[in-house]
Parts: structure tokens; sequence; C-alpha cells
């Protein structure tokens, strides 16, 4: 057998851990393109929690401000911190070797996260972090489980946390009657372990905590999710007011050819 | 009434070019005096769509090469430069990424019409198995143009492909190493791929299309009812059942080129990425040799094959299950080809041809649906089952049309068209 297909064969096997398949069902969202205020909160929040870890590479800080409605001299002055040009690509200035060693891995390109993953999904993450004591950075996603960053918006949303909907005692007492979770045989630290059944938990922010309200912190979720689906494929709009005009040419040519078509025809028996 | 003047100009530039280039003799041989049966149905706009889409495929491919950039480092950003930065670009290469997949829908909408009205047999056969021809360029073609985005998906469909070659005993390790020109998937595979999609292969296509014509306009065009139009003709020589391409037919398939152009727009403008069947989203990332994709599925068009690919589970004759399975694939593909020899009927159109060529063509659609499906999600045991049985069916019927055409109740075609 090759190496490559040893490779293969051992990545096949790798593959399940990364698996990022969502532990809860997602919450539907609905981007919308022509709310440019919400495009241009998205932006603002992003400039401001994410490029400092995930770039925006294949996407100009030009093109971004002139679909926003941003004056090129605002978003020089507000949006970028770089010390780019307007016409600089949304980079990051995160050093990719030390990226790698504070994460383990350099913070992905978020450009076509919309994309690859879709809107809700980016939307249902970052409303899922909790506090979860086990994991380096202090916290779990409920939609990417073992996520490897920090809950950066923390400080807009408060102090998410994982609460089972009925005690916990009563479970582990019971044996799980209620469906909170079961407990484990003893894995090779000899002690048995609680697995929480994840639909039975609800997340809930530490009251006062953060400095938006849950509507506040919904609706930031969601300007950076509609920010993402943007940036995802910039000129969707234009294709789809240029496919109007392209469609109405189509049916006025298709009349003409029609009649054309007839007056040649009528001679054929 | 006198000619105008500029007229009389035209006919002098005419007969000037006619003295050094044929150019009256082969309009008249190939438009105003070929002669085409006149009861041509829906099947028979599909040549003509495929050399709509060929032309657009080469146009915009044309203008893609400009802004591509054929490296490992270059060519996802340089796909991305023109989705953002090149003016038009995204909408230069959705008519790329659609018209692939329109040329298989009107390829196969074609081959279909072959199939039904008997267009491969005597004296065909050359226009046949030169359309083969084209379609094994055609998905080498596609098959060479989907790694240029070098997106995950890419990556990996093209690398699952590439080691099917090295199934082959004795020298399959080999010549795989030889395919890709290094040991894994790398700039060096696609800077062939890219040789191969945008040079070598378009030439031999439109090389391939070109005789396909010449064939044809020799033999002239068959129809639904298998009726040789040639067989029936008035005093000048001209079919009494035949009317001339152009004005006729030029008209007529200009105005199924809009209705094409208007379904295909529509997809081009509002569902380019059709739900992740055109465009499969982990292509939206860049590839990445540590990371395969939950499922590594070819393009809609390619997993009929590829299903059939998957059926074979066992290995024989002490070679490798895969093995058998490259060679179902590439039997399937070729399998067609037989056609002109394994059709014994003595009526070219399914119109009069028995229940048992009905029905087995009908079962062949059908299983053809049914793989290609199968091809686009996990294998479980029932769909492997599935796809084993279906995969019989396809072969059935080109094995067993010999016996079935025979044997079969034919009606008699009539001596002229209906």
């Amino acid at each position: 057998m090759s190496g490559t297909r040893v490779l293969l064969a051992a990545m096949l096997l790798i593959w399940p851990a990364h698996a990022a398949t969502p532990a809860i069902e997602l919450e539907p969202m609905q981007p919308n393109l022509d709310d440019k205020p919400s495009l241009q909160r998205g932006m603002r929040l992003y400039m401001n929690y994410c490029i400092g870890c995930h770039s925006l590479k294949f996407q100009r800080y030009e093109r971004s401000a002139d679909d926003l409605g941003i004056p090129h001299r605002v978003a020089l002055d507000n949006l970028i911190f770089t010390g780019q040009a307007i016409g600089g690509l949304m980079e990051t200035a995160i050093p990719q070797e030390s990226a790698k060693n504070w994460f383990g891995g350099p913070p992905p390109d978020l450009t076509m996260v919309d994309k690859v993953r879709g809107t809700a999904w980016v939307y249902n993450m970052l409303k899922s972090f909790y506090l979860d004591p086990t994991r380096p950075f202090g916290v779990n996603n409920r939609v990417f489980e073992g996520i490897g960053m920090p809950h950066v918006l923390i400080g807009l949303q408060g102090v998410p946390e994982l609460k089972n909907k009925r005690p916990k005692a009563l479970d582990l007492l019971a044996g799980d009657p209620l469906g909170n979770g079961e407990l484990v045989p003893a894995g090779d630290d000899g002690r048995r372990r609680f697995v929480p059944n994840r639909d039975n938990q609800v997340l809930e922010v530490r009251p006062g905590t953060g400095a938006l309200s849950a509507e506040e912190y919904d609706q930031a979720a969601y300007d950076i999710a509609n920010f993402l689906h943007y940036v995802g494929e910039p000129g969707r709009q234009k294709r789809k007011e240029i496919g109007v005009w392209v469609l109405a040419f189509l049916v006025g040519l298709f009349i003409l050819a029609t009649l054309l078509n007839r007056e040649y025809w009528k001679d054929v028996r | 009434m006198a000619e105008s003047t500029p007229d009389r100009a035209l006919t002098r530039l005419v007969a000037w070019i006619d003295q050094r280039f044929p150019l009256t003799k082969v309009v008249e041989e190939h438009a105003t005096k070929y002669y085409a049966p006149k009861n041509f149905n829906f099947w028979y706009y599909f040549g003509v769509l495929a050399s709509v889409v060929l032309v657009l495929q080469l146009l915009t491919g044309i203008w893609l090469t400009m802004a591509y950039v054929p490296s490992g480092d270059g060519a996802f950003a340089s796909v991305e430069y023109i989705m953002r930065d090149v003016e038009y670009g995204d909408i230069i290469r959705y008519l790329h990424s659609t018209g692939a997949s329109a040329f298989f829908v009107v390829v196969y909408l074609h081959m279909f019409r072959g199939l039904a009205y008997g267009s491969y047999q005597r004296p065909r056969e050359l226009v046949w198995l030169i359309g083969i021809g084209i379609f094994l360029v055609l998905m080498a073609e596609g098959f060479f143009g989907y790694l240029l985005p070098w997106g995950n998906m890419s990556y990996w469909g093209a690398q699952v492909i590439v080691s099917l070659v090295g199934a082959i005993p004795v020298i399959g390790e080999d010549l795989m190493i030889w395919v890709r020109g290094d040991y894994l998937m790398s700039e060096i595979t696609l800077n062939r791929f890219f040789a191969l999609h945008v040079v070598a292969l378009p030439l031999a296509l439109v090389g391939l299309v070109f005789v396909h014509i010449v064939a044809l306009h020799k033999v002239g065009s068959n129809n639904p009812d298998g009726v040789e139009i040639k067989d029936n003709k008035d005093e000048n020589g001209i079919p009494v059942d035949g009317i001339p391409f152009h004005p006729y037919y030029t008209v007529h398939d200009f105005q199924a080129t809009i209705v094409f152009l208007f379904i295909f727009c529509a997809v081009v403008f509002f569902a380019p990425e059709m739900f992740g069947y055109f465009l499969e989203k982990p292509n939206f990332e860049q590839a990445n040799p540590l990371k395969t994709p939950e499922l590594i599925a070819p393009v809609w068009y390619y997993t009929p094959y590829y299903s059939m690919l998957r059926a074979s589970t066992f290995p024989l004759f002490g070679l490798q299950a895969k093995f058998w399975g490259f060679v179902v694939m590439v039997a399937a593909i070729l399998m067609p080809a037989m056609l002109p020899w394994l059709d014994r009927s003595p009526v070219r159109s399914m119109r009069y041809k028995g229940l048992a060529s009905k029905v087995m063509l009908a079962l062949l659609v059908v299983s053809f649906f049914i793989l290609g499906y199968l091809g686009t999600i996990h294998t479980t045991p029932l769909t492997t089952g599935m796809a084993q049985v279906c995969t019989m069916i396809y072969f059935a019927y080109f094995v067993l049309m010999p016996w079935y055409t025979r044997v079969e109740r034919t009606k008699t075609p009539p001596e002229r068209l209906t």
C-alpha cells in the first residue's frame, strides 16, 4: 500500500473527530442584503472583534465600503486598523506563526464561511458559546463543539452558562428518567462520567454581566452573520438585478423569434 | 427591377471570394441546400444547443483565463479575484460553471434522442462514434476543469479519480505518479490539468464537433420516424420530405436557443450554485491535503458512472474491487459505442420498435437517474445493492439488445414521413 493511501485511510479515520456537525438544531436566520444599517453594524462589529484573528483576505475594504454605503474617509478612520490603503485586502494583523502556537492552528479566513457553512450556522454559532472550564479558553460552543477560540463577544453578551432544564441531582439519583443525560461506564481514569443531553439544556446568560440585552445581542449576531453573508459573495445583488433585465430581454426576443419562425414555417406542409 | 448598387457590390464580392474559396458551395451544402427532414421534434434541438454551449464555454473560458492564475498559491485566490475584483467576473465565471452542467444536460438529451430514434444505425455509425468521442473528451474536459478552482472538493475529487489508475495491476502505482506528475496532487498536477483543459481538449473538442457535423451532412439527418428521406426525391433530386436547413431550421433553432438561454440564465443569475449540485459547498474552501471533505461526491454529471464504480464491492481473480469498479465504469462509458452493431432491429425509430425495446430504454433511463442520485449520497448496504441492480440493468440494455431487438414484433414504418 502506498504512502498516499495510508494517509488517505488515516484521514478518513480521523475525520469524524473534526466534523463540526451541530449538536443542536439551528435557529433559522434569513439574511437581508437590503438592510444596509445591519450590514454596516455587522462590518463595524467584525472590524472591532473578529478581524484581529480572522482575515477576509479575498475581499477589499473599498468594495465593502462602496457596497455598504460607507464613505472612504469614514472607513479609513473607523474601520481599518492595519494602516492599509482603502484598496487593500481585508487582512488580519495576527502573526500566523504565533497564532499557531496560541490556538494550535492559524484562525481560518472567513471570507467564504457563509458559503461553506451557511448563514444560519454563523448566526447560531455566535449565540452558542457557553462556559466550559475543561476547555483551554474556558468556553465551548453548542454549534461547534471543541471550538479552539475564546468567546470574544462575552463583553457584549455576558457570561453564558449551560443549565439543565431540570435539577441535575435528581437525574443522577434516578438514573436519568428525565433525559438530561446519562452516566457512562468508567473510562481509563476509572471514573464514571455524566454526559449531559444537550437537547435538554438551555443557555442562560448570567444577569448583568453583558453590555447588551438579550435582544440587542441577537441583533449583533444577526448583523455579523448578515455581513458575512454579504462578504461571501459581494456581487450577489447586482447579479440578480442584471438577471431580471437579461430574462426580460430574452422574453422580448422570443416573441420576435416566434413571429419570424411562424412567418417562415407557414408554407411547410 | 434592376439590382441596387449595394446588392451588386455584394454579388461581386461573393463572386470574387468564390473564385478563391468555395464560399457559396459551402453555404449551400451545409445550410441553404442541406435538406433536413421536415418532422424534427423537441428532441432535435439539443445538437444545436450543444454547439451554443460549446461557443459559450470557449468564450467565457478565454475571458476567465485572462485573470486565472494556475498555481498552488494563486489558483483559489484568483478565482475569488475574478468573483470580486474583475468587472462582471462573477457572471463570466457562473456562465462557465453553469455552462459545464448545461453542456452535459443537452448532451445527455442529445444522446437519448439517438437511442430513441436509432440514429446510430447504418449509415450513421461514424456520426455516432464521433459523438461518443466528443462525449469522452467532454468528460475529460469537465474533470480537468473541476480541479482548476483548487477548492477542497476539486482537490479530493481529482485525488479519488486519479487514484483509480493506481488500482490497475502491476503498473498502477507508477502510472498514477506519472498522471499526477508527483507523489500527491500538487501544483504540477494543477498546471498540466490547466494545459489540457484550456488548450489540448478544447482543440480536440472543436475538431471532433467539426467532423461530427461533416459526417452528419454526408449521410443526412435521421428523424423521429427513422425513415430515410433520400429514398423519396422529386424530379430535381430534392427529397420530397426535406426542407432546407436554412432558413427553416435556423429560425426554429433560434427560437429554441432563446428558450434554452432563458432557463440557463435563470440558473446563472438566480441559483448559480444550484443548491450545491453545480458548485459544491466544500469547494469554497481552499484545497487542503490534510482535510478530507465529509462526503466526496463528483459533480452530478459523473455520478451515474461514479455509482457504478462504487457498486463493485468484491475482489475477483486476485484483483481488488476498486480495479473492477474502474473496469465497470470505463465499460459503462464505452458501451454505447457498440450500439450500431448490437441493434439488430429492422426498424430505426422507437415508434416502430417492439415493446421489449421500449421497456428496456425506459429501464435504462430510470436506472441511470437512480444511479445518478445514489452517486451524490453516502453508501449504505441498501444503496449499494440498488446501485448493483441498476448497473445490471444498464448493461442489460446493451448486452441483451441483439436478442430482444430480433425477437420482438415490430411495426412497419410508413413509406414517407408522418
